[in-house]
C-alpha cells in the first residue's frame, strides 16, 4: 500500500511540477536526448517515452513492467526485461533493477558495517555518561555528540580523508569498491573511513538517548530490586538497566537504518561510493524517472521493512506488547 | 542474651548532601533484632524508615549518601565492610520485599526468571534446578499452578499474585533477615490480611528475622514483637507491641493510633489526627522536632523548643523521646486521649 | 550548558585547523612519490607549449579519475571533449588530430586512414584509403564495411542519442535511418559506398569543405556488425587502439588493458606505455583533487580541470602550482543582445552596451586569467584554427570599458541619457550571476539600467531564453550566454550560434543572431574546399558578428588542469584543451 503511494507520488511530482511550469511532452523528453538533437528527434523521443500518454496509462505501464515485464528495443534486437521490472534509465537506457542490485551491496556494508559502530559507541558511550552522570567523560562525550549531529558529512568526510588518508596515512588509498567476498580486508579498508563519519553522525544521537534513557531506568524501582538481589552492578547495569533503554534505541535504530538503506546519499557521494545513495543523487540531477522511481521504491521497501522488523523484536523484548 | 543480637544497629546516621544543604533522613538510630522475631518500624512518609532499610542492605553507598554509625549482622559490621562483601550478603543473607510490586519488578523478564537470577547469583546451580526452586517458592507463597505460572509476566499478575511472587523472590534464598518496606500499601484490605498471613507463616517456617516498614500500625499490629516509631530520622518510641498499643506514651503515636484505619469507621474519619505536615529534613524544627504539631508543648515550660529530648526508659524495654514528664504523658493519655480512641 | 558549547566550539576549531592545514599541505606533502626534491621542478604552463616529463618507458597502471560518468564509451554515442579524447584509447577513427603540443596539434591527421580524405564532385565527395593491417582486439581485420556500418549505427538516435548529428544532417540519407531500424537496407543506403574493403567513400548532400573534421569524430571509428549489442555496445566496445575493454563496471568503473591486437606499425601516432589504464567513475570532485594534488590519481577527467576550492591551493602556492597548466579551451563567454527588444534593435544602442561592458570585472568572476581565461577581443576563441585578431571595441587598450565611446554611441542611437532592459542569466551559474551584477553596475555607468533575472539552466533554452517569443514578451534584452566548439574550427563554433536559419520556436542555441549576410558567408565558409580561404571567410563572420553589435564576448575560457609530478609525456591539447590522453604514462 505504501508502495503504491510512494510510487504514485514520485510519478505525479515528476510529470505535474514541469507540467505547472508551462513544459510540453517534448519539454519534458529534450532532456534525455543528445545536446545536438532537432525538434523531431525531440518530438519522437516523447512519442517512444510515452509522454503524450495520460498520466494514468504512463502510470499503468509502470505497473505493468512490474508484474509482466517490459520488452525493448535496444538495436539490434528486442530484449525482454522480466518482472519485477522497474524498467529503463532515460538517460543510460541501462535497465534500472540490475543497477540497483549491482549497487545494493556498497549501501548495505556501508550501512550496516556504520550501524554496528554507531550502536556500539553511541550506546556504550550513553551508558557510561549516564553512569558517571556530570562527570568529565559525561560533559565530553556529550560535547563531541553535539558537533557529531552538528557537522554536515561532505565536511567531516572530506576532512577525516585528509586528516587519516592523506597525512597519516592509515588506511589505504583503494578508492573502487571491492567486495567483501572478494578481498575483506580492502573491503573494511575502504570503508573504514565512511563507516566512522556516518557513524559520528549517528552515534551522537543513540548516546544521547541512551543516555537520557539510562538516567530514566537506572532510577527505576526494579533497578533498586536488582540491587538487593545482590546483582553485581555491571549485570544490574546491563542486564536491567540497558535492557530497558534499549526498546526506544531500537525504534530509532530500525527507522535509522532503514533511510540509510534507501542510500547514505552524502557518505557515498563524499566518499565516491557507488550505492543506492550516489545513484539516487545521479538519479535526480538527471531527472531520470525511472531511476528516480527505483530508488524511491527500494528506500521505500526498506523502511518498510526496518517498521516490520522493529516491530517484531519490539514484541520479542517487551513482553508487554506481545500478543497473547 | 548475653550474646550479641543477630541486627544490632547502633546510633545509625544516614546523610544525604545535596545541593540545598545536609538531608538527616536517619539520625542517630539505634535498635536490635533477634532471629524469628519482627521490628515493626511505623512512621509518615519522610520519616526515614525506608532510608533505614536501604541502608542496612547498603543500597545507599557510593552516591552523595554518608553512612555512620554501626549495622551488626550476625557478628559483622555492614558499615565497615567492603561494598562487595555486603552485595554478596544481599539477597542471600538478607532480603527486601519492596512496595509496589509492578514497579519493582522487571517488566521484561519472567517472574521465574527473576527469581531464578536472584537464586542463581548465591548458588551455583543449573538453571533447570534453579527453576525448580522458583517453581517450589512460588507454590510455597501460595500462587496458584507454579508451573505455568512460573513464566509469566509481572504485568499478567494481580496485585496480591505479585506481591506473593515478590516475597517469594526475596525468599529464594532464605534469608536470616528480611525487610518488607510497605508490603501491602498497594493492596487492597482482604488481600492484604492474606500477604500479612503468609508473611508471618513465612516467618515462622524460615525463623528469620522480619522488620516491617509501615506508615499504617495497623499492618504491624498483629505481626509485630517490637515497634519502632520514627520522627524526622529519629526513633521517638520503642517498645513491644503492647506498649504501643496499650500504653504509648508519645504524643506522635497518639496520633497515629488515632489514624489508625479501622473496618467500623469510615476510612477518612481520624480521632486524633496528627496537625500540620512532616518536617523538612533539612531544616529540622530546634528542639524536639516533633514540637510544631505537638499540642503539649506548651506544657514542657518552653523545653521542646530549646532541646533535643533524649530517648529515655519510661519502662524496661519501653523508650520514648519527649519532654513531658512520664506523669504528665500518662496522665493525658488515660485522660485524654485513650478515651476518645475508645469511644466508639 | 556552558561547558558543552566550549568543548564543541574547541572541537570545531580543531577540526577547521587540520583541515587548513590538510589543504595547505596537500600539494607538497608527497610521501607516495617521494620524489619532490629529485624530481626536476617544473614550470607552470610548461604543458601548454611542449612535453613535461618525456618517458618511453613501459609498464604500470594509469590511474584516471573522473567526477561524473561519461556520456558514454561507445564510440557512436559521445558528444563530450574527454569522450572523445578518451575513446580514442581504443578505439580509431579515420581521421584524428595530431597528438603533439602547440598550433601543430590542431592539424588533422590520417588514423584509421592512411591519410586526409580527398574531396570530389565539388566536395560532396570524400574518399578515405584504410591502413593497411589494422585488426580489432579479437585479430579480426577491420574493413571499409566496419567503418559503414559504424556511421550508420550512429545515425540511430533512438538508440545511440548522445553523439552529433553532423551525419545525420550531412550525408546522401535520403529515407535510411540507420541499421536498427531498417535492418538488412545497409547496401541500399547512399550515404557511404565501400567500393573495396580497404576505401570508404562519404558522399553528402551538400558539399562541405571541413569533412575531415567529421572523418575525425569517434562515430567512424569501425564497429564489427556482428559484435553490435545496440545500447549495450558500452559495456564493451571492440578495441582497435592500443587498449581494449577488460572490465566496464557501469558508473564505477572502467578497466583498459594492452590490445594484443594493436600494431605500433600501423599507428605512428599512439603509444602503449602503460600495462592498464583505470578509470574511477563518479568521484567526489573534491577529493578527487585532493588526490590528483597528492598523486595518487594521476589524471582528472573532465572539461574544465581542478574545482573550484583546489583552485585557490593552486593558484596561491607556488609548489603546486608549477605542476599546473592554464589550457585554453574552444569556448568564449558572452552576452547575447536581443535585437527584438527595444531600443536594442538599433545597432547604436547595441554598441554602447559593447563599449561600456566592463570585460576585466567579469573575468573576475569567471575565476580570472588562470582558470577563468583571458579578456575576449571578439566572439572567435584566439586558439582556434583561422583565428585573426579583431578588436572592434578597443578592448585590448580598455578591458575596464570605454565610457565616452559608448556616451557616443547612445547619442548616435537617440537614448543620450541611456534605457533601461533585463538581463537574463542562468541562476544554478554563480559565475553568470556575477557577470549580470557586473554589466549592471559598468553599463549603469552610462545610464543603461539593468534589471537582472535568473531562470534555472535546464529550461533556459527550452522556456525562456532560448525562446523568442518569451525573451520578446518579458523583455530580456540582454541574455547571459556561453558557447563551446564541437572541434576548433569556424564551422563548429559559428554555426549554432550565428546563423539566423537555425532559429526555431524554443530551445535555441542562437538566440537572436539575425543577419542575411552572416548566413551568406556561413553557407560560403561551408563549401569552401581550400582550407586558408575557409578560415578568412570564417575570420570575417567573427568580425561581422562583432560589427553588427549581436554578441558581447568578454572571456575566453580556460582551464586549470594539473599534472602530478609523476605524469609522465603531459601536455595540454590544443584541440581537447585538456591534456592529451593518449601519450600519457606513468612509468
Amino acid at each position: 500500500m505504501l508502495l503504491f503511494v510512494v510510487s504514485i507520488a514520485t510519478f505525479a511530482i515528476f510529470f505535474l511540477v514541469p507540467r505547472l511550469a508551462g513544459m510540453s511532452a517534448d519539454d519534458l523528453a529534450s532532456r534525455y536526448v543528445g545536446k545536438a538533437a532537432n525538434d523531431q528527434m525531440i518530438h519522437e523521443a516523447a512519442i517512444r517515452l510515452g509522454f503524450n500518454d495520460p498520466l494514468v496509462v504512463q502510470y499503468g505501464r509502470f505497473v505493468k513492467g512490474i508484474f509482466v515485464g517490459v520488452d525493448r528495443n535496444y538495436g539490434p534486437g528486442i530484449e525482454h526485461c522480466p518482472a519485477p521490472c522497474l524498467g529503463y534509465s532515460y538517460v543510460t537506457q541501462n535497465p534500472v533493477l540490475p543497477d540497483l542490485l549491482d549497487r545494493l551491496p556498497i549501501t548495505l556494508s556501508l550501512a550496516l558495517g556504520a550501524a554496528v559502530v554507531w550502536v556500539v559507541f553511541g550506546v556504550s558511550t550513553g551508558v557510561l555518561s549516564a553512569l558517571r552522570r556530570g562527570s568529565f567523560f559525561d560533559r565530553l562525550s556529550m560535547g563531541v555528540a553535539l558537533a557529531g549531529v552538528s557537522l554536515p558529512i561532505f565536511f567531516t568526510g572530506i576532512v577525516s580523508l585528509a586528516i587519516f588518508r592523506d597525512q597519516l596515512g592509515l588506511v589505504g588509498d583503494v578508492a573502487d569498491w571491492v567486495p567483501f567476498s572478494e578481498d575483506p580486508l580492502t573491503w573494511a579498508n575502504n570503508l573504514i573511513l565512511p563507516w566512522v563519519t556516518l557513524a559520528f553522525l549517528y552515534a551522537a544521537g543513540y548516546a544521547r538517548l541512551t543516555r537520557a534513557g539510562m538516567l530514566e531506568t537506572m532510577s527505576e524501582d526494579y533497578i533498586r530490586t536488582a540491587r538487593a538481589k545482590g546483582l553485581p552492578e555491571r549485570m544490574v547495569v546491563v542486564k536491567h538497566g540497558l535492557r530497558a533503554t534499549l526498546t526506544p534505541v531500537m525504534t530509532m535504530f530500525g527507522l535509522d537504518l532503514g533511510l540509510l538503506l534507501g542510500g547514505a546519499v552524502l557518505t557515498e557521494s563524499t566518499f565516491s561510493l557507488p550505492g543506492i545513495g550516489k545513484y539516487a543523487v545521479d538519479a535526480i540531477n538527471n531527472n531520470d524517472l525511472p531511476q528516480v522511481m527505483g530508488v524511491t521504491l527500494t528506500a521505500a521497501v526498506f523502511i518498510i521493512l526496518a517498521n516490520l522488523i522493529v516491530d517484531l523484536l519490539y514484541a520479542v523484548v517487551d513482553p508487554r506488547v506481545r500478543l497473547t | 542474651m548475653s550474646e550479641s543480637p543477630f541486627l544490632d544497629v547502633k546510633d545509625l546516621k544516614i546523610h544525604f548532601s545535596t545541593d540545598d544543604g545536609v538531608v538527616k533522613s536517619v539520625d542517630g538510630l539505634s535498635f536490635s533484632l533477634e532471629r524469628g522475631k519482627t521490628l515493626g518500624i511505623v512512621g509518615e512518609s519522610g520519616s526515614g524508615k525506608s532510608v533505614t532499610s536501604l541502608g542496612i542492605l547498603g543500597l545507599h553507598r557510593g552516591k552523595s549518601a554518608n553512612v555512620s554509625g554501626e549495622i551488626w549482622l550476625d557478628g559483622e559490621d555492614l558499615v565497615t565492610a567492603s561494598q562487595e562483601h555486603v552485595r554478596r550478603l544481599r539477597g542471600r543473607k538478607m532480603a527486601m520485599i519492596f512496595q509496589d510490586p509492578l514497579s519493582s519488578m522487571h517488566p521484561f523478564y519472567s517472574v521465574g526468571d527473576q527469581i531464578i537470577e536472584a537464586y542463581r547469583i548465591h548458588h551455583k546451580v543449573s538453571k533447570s534446578v534453579a527453576r525448580k526452586h522458583a517453581i517450589d517458592m512460588l507454590g510455597r507463597v501460595g500462587i496458584p499452578e507454579p508451573k505455568r505460572r512460573v513464566d509469566s509476566y509481572p504485568h499478567e499478575f494481580s496485585g496480591g499474585m505479585r506481591q506473593r511472587a515478590m516475597i517469594a523472590m526475596a525468599l529464594s534464598c532464605d534469608p536470616e533477615l528480611l525487610i518488607a518496606d510497605e508490603p501491602t500499601t498497594a493492596l487492597d484490605v482482604t488481600v492484604q490480611a492474606q500477604i500479612l498471613d503468609l508473611m508471618r507463616d513465612l516467618q515462622r517456617e524460615f525463623n528469620s528475622a522480619l522488620i516491617i516498614i509501615t506508615h499504617d500500625l495497623g499492618v504491624v499490629a498483629e505481626l509485630s514483637n517490637d515497634i519502632l516509631v520514627m520522627y524526622a530520622g529519629k526513633c521517638i518510641e520503642y517498645g513491644s507491641a503492647e506498649d504501643i498499643f496499650y500504653r504509648p506514651e508519645h504524643p506522635y503515636t497518639w496520633g497515629l493510633l488515632g489514624s489508625m484505619p479501622r473496618l467500623d469507621r469510615e476510612p477518612t474519619e481520624r480521632l486524633l489526627p496528627v496537625k500540620g505536615t512532616p518536617p523538612s529534613l533539612i531544616n529540622v524544627p530546634s528542639g524536639c522536632a516533633f514540637h510544631p504539631r505537638c499540642p503539649y508543648s506548651d506544657q514542657t515550660d518552653g523545653q521542646s523548643k530549646a532541646e533535643i529530648p533524649a530517648l529515655i526508659n519510661t519502662d524496661p524495654g519501653h523508650l520514648v523521646r519527649c519532654h513531658l514528664s512520664r506523669t504528665q504523658r500518662r496522665t493525658l493519655w488515660e485522660n485524654e486521649v485513650k478515651p476518645v480512641l475508645e469511644t466508639q | 550548558m556552558k561547558i558543552r558549547s566550549t568543548a564543541s566550539a574547541v572541537a570545531i576549531t580543531a577540526a577547521l585547523a587540520l583541515v587548513v592545514s590538510a589543504c595547505g599541505g596537500g600539494g607538497s606533502a608527497k610521501k607516495t612519490g617521494g620524489s619532490g626534491a629529485e624530481a626536476p621542478a617544473s614550470q607552470y604552463n610548461a604543458g601548454v607549449t611542449q612535453v613535461v616529463n618525456p618517458s618511453d618507458k613501459t609498464g604500470g597502471t594509469l590511474h584516471m579519475g573522473m567526477p561524473g560518468d561519461f556520456d558514454s564509451v561507445d564510440p557512436g554515442d559521445q558528444y563530450y571533449g574527454y569522450a572523445w579524447n578518451f575513446s580514442r584509447l581504443y578505439t580509431r577513427a579515420l581521421t584524428m588530430f595530431k597528438p603533439v603540443p602547440g598550433k601543430e596539434g590542431l592539424e588533422l591527421v590520417g588514423d584509421l586512414a592512411e591519410g586526409l580524405g580527398k574531396a570530389s564532385d565539388g566536395g560532396k565527395t570524400w574518399t578515405y584509403t584504410l591502413r593497411k593491417g589494422i585488426k580489432f582486439e579479437d585479430g579480426t581485420p577491420v574493413t571499409s564495411k566496419d567503418v559503414k556500418y559504424a556511421v550508420a549505427r550512429s545515425l540511430d538516435k533512438e538508440i545511440l542519442p548522445s553523439g552529433p548529428t553532423y551525419f545525420n544532417d550531412w550525408l546522401d540519407n535520403g529515407d535510411y535511418t540507420g541499421p536498427y531500424k531498417m535492418k538488412d537496407k545497409l547496401d541500399s543506403w547512399k550515404g557511404i559506398d565501400t567500393p573495396d574493403d580497404q576505401t570508404v567513400v562519404f558522399h553528402l548532400k551538400k558539399a562541405y569543405g571541413g569533412f575531415d573534421y567529421f572523418a575525425m569524430l569517434p562515430s567512424t571509428a569501425p564497429v564489427p556488425a556482428a559484435k553490435d549489442t545496440g545500447t549495450k555496445y558500452k559495456e564493451h566496445p571492440v578495441a582497435t587502439g592500443p587498449y581494449m575493454f577488460k572490465a566496464h563496471e557501469l558508473g564505477k568503473r572502467i578497466e583498459l588493458v594492452k590490445n594484443p591486437n594493436w600494431d605500433a606499425a600501423t599507428d605512428p601516432n599512439r603509444k602503449q606505455l602503460n600495462d592498464s589504464v583505470e578509470v574511477l567513475l563518479g568521484q567526489n570532485e573534491d577529493d578527487l583533487d585532493q588526490r590528483l594534488l597528492s598523486g595518487k590519481i594521476d589524471v582528472k577527467i573532465n572539461s574544465t580541470g581542478v574545482g573550484a576550492n583546489a583552485r585557490k591551493t593552486v593558484l596561491t602556492d607556488d609548489k603546486v602550482k608549477q605542476y599546473a597548466d592554464s589550457a585554453p579551451l574552444d569556448r568564449t563567454w558572452f552576452t547575447n543582445l536581443n535585437a527584438d527588444v527595444p531600443p536594442l534593435d538599433n545597432v547604436h544602442c547595441r554598441k554602447a552596451v559593447l563599449y561600456a561592458a566592463d570585460r576585466s570585472a567579469i573575468q573576475g568572476a569567471y575565476g580570472g586569467p588562470d582558470a577563468g581565461g583571458e579578456v575576449a577581443l571578439s566572439l572567435m576563441p584566439s586558439k582556434m584554427t583561422g583565428y585573426e585578431k579583431n578588436d572592434l571595441y578597443g578592448v585590448e587598450a580598455n578591458p575596464g570599458g570605454d565610457v565616452n565611446k559608448a556616451k557616443e554611441e547612445l547619442k548616435a542611437c537617440g537614448q543620450p541619457n541611456g534605457f533601461s532592459t533585463t538581463i537574463s542569466f542562468r541562476v544554478e551559474r554563480a559565475a553568470e550571476k556575477q557577470t549580470a551584477e557586473s554589466l549592471q553596475q559598468s553599463l549603469g555607468r552610462v545610464g543603461i539600467k539593468l534589471e537582472v533575472k535568473g531562470f534555472p539552466q535546464g529550461d533556459y533554452f527550452k522556456l525562456y531564453a532560448g525562446k523568442p517569443d518569451f525573451a520578446k514578451k518579458n523583455g530580456l534584452g540582454l541574455m547571459v550566454y556561453g558557447w563551446g566548439a564541437d572541434y576548433p574550427e569556424g564551422f563548429g563554433f559559428f554555426q549554432q550560434i550565428v546563423d539566423s536559419r537555425v532559429i526555431r520556436a524554443a530551445g535555441n542555441t542562437n538566440l537572436g543572431v539575425k543577419d542575411p549576410e552572416i548566413d551568406k558567408l556561413v553557407d560560403q565558409a561551408a563549401a569552401e574546399q581550400d582550407a586558408t580561404k575557409r578560415n578568412s571567410i570564417w575570420a570575417s563572420v567573427d568580425k561581422k558578428v562583432m560589427d553588427d553589435a549581436f554578441i558581447l564576448p568578454y572571456v575566453w575560457a580556460h582551464g586549470l588542469f594539473y599534472r602530478p609530478p609523476t605524469l609522465k609525456n603531459a601536455f595540454i591539447s590544443q584541440n581537447f584543451g585538456m591534456y592529451e590522453f593518449l601519450t600519457l604514462s606513468t612509468q
